[in-house]
């Protein structure tokens, strides 16, 4: 454990081994933010939702981890970014049970609920970057 | 790179205790290789084991469901043994209920579970089996 606290780690999701990758990666930060044990498996839950969903709907990307601090609060952000063709109707993209990838539609809609913050920015034909940040307690 | 899961079977029950974090590949293969073995082995009951998960993602979850539907067309029950607190509270958040999946706290209930339902559909000539509904909460 060196470098400073906010050092992003950054992990290629191209193959399914990145998706456990993401999950792992997720439940190291989350232990070294002193998550507890509930908070920690719903960020991991959520890294993988979203990692798959990098893979298969965006053909591929990367996971930024980092550890953040803000107004005295400490927590977990990870950035999901692919150049895939990205979300035409986000309205739809986040209702439960939608799905365009043959799926169960809980991957956006679900890991959302799963985190504290959750920032979608996607422009159809260039790309989705997914944001989420969990707050230790 | 996949890992195989081994389906071990005692009786006329498989069992199959997942003890590492699973690429979606493997939990693919895992669910063939169970119904393959269902109609192979001829068993009653399966039994996953998922203690040592800290986490059931939207895909772990369905492909339990999956094979929870797919045993029963198979003559087979299936009770998913284990599952942890945050597990359960992480699961419902994200949408997944798995309604059609019967669930055991341990091995040994889950075992009970099977033995129950096996023996109330051998002797389905009397009160037409009803299966006593005690897997779930228990």
């Amino acid at each position: 454990m060196n470098g400073s606290p906010d050092a992003p780690r950054p992990l290629d999701i191209t193959a399914s081994a990145g998706v456990v990758q993401a999950r792992q990666l997720a439940r190291a930060l989350a232990q070294e933010c002193r998550f507890s044990l509930v908070e920690q498996t719903k960020l991991i839950t959520a890294a993988s939702e979203l990692a798959r969903n990098t893979l298969i709907h965006g053909g591929g990307g990367t996971m930024t981890a980092r550890l953040v601090e803000e107004r005295g609060r400490r927590g977990v952000r990870l950035v999901f970014s692919d150049d895939g063709p990205g979300i035409t109707d986000v309205e739809l993209a986040l209702t439960d049970g939608w799905t365009s990838g043959g799926g169960m539609g809980l991957g956006l809609s679900g890991s959302r609920r799963l985190v504290d913050d959750f920032v979608l920015d996607t422009t159809p034909g260039r790309g989705t970057a997914v944001t989420v940040t969990k707050w230790a307690r | 790179m996949s890992e195989r899961v081994p389906v071990l079977q005692i009786g006329q029950v498989l069992l199959v205790s997942i003890q590492i974090d699973l690429d979606d590949q493997s939990v693919l293969a895992l669910q063939d290789d169970l119904a393959a073995k269902v109609v192979e082995s001829g068993a009653h009951g399966v039994v996953i084991d998922i203690t040592a998960l800290d986490i059931v993602d939207s895909f772990v979850g369905r492909m339990l469901a999956t094979v929870a539907s797919l045993s029963r067309l198979l003559d087979a029950q299936t009770v998913v043994v284990g599952m942890r607190p945050a597990v359960a509270i992480t699961l419902v958040e994200l949408g997944l209920s798995l309604g059609g999946v019967r669930t055991a706290l341990t091995l040994e209930k889950g075992l009970q579970v099977l033995e129950r339902a096996h023996v109330s559909s051998l002797g389905a000539s009397g009160p037409a089996g009803a299966i006593p509904d005690t897997a779930a909460g228990r």
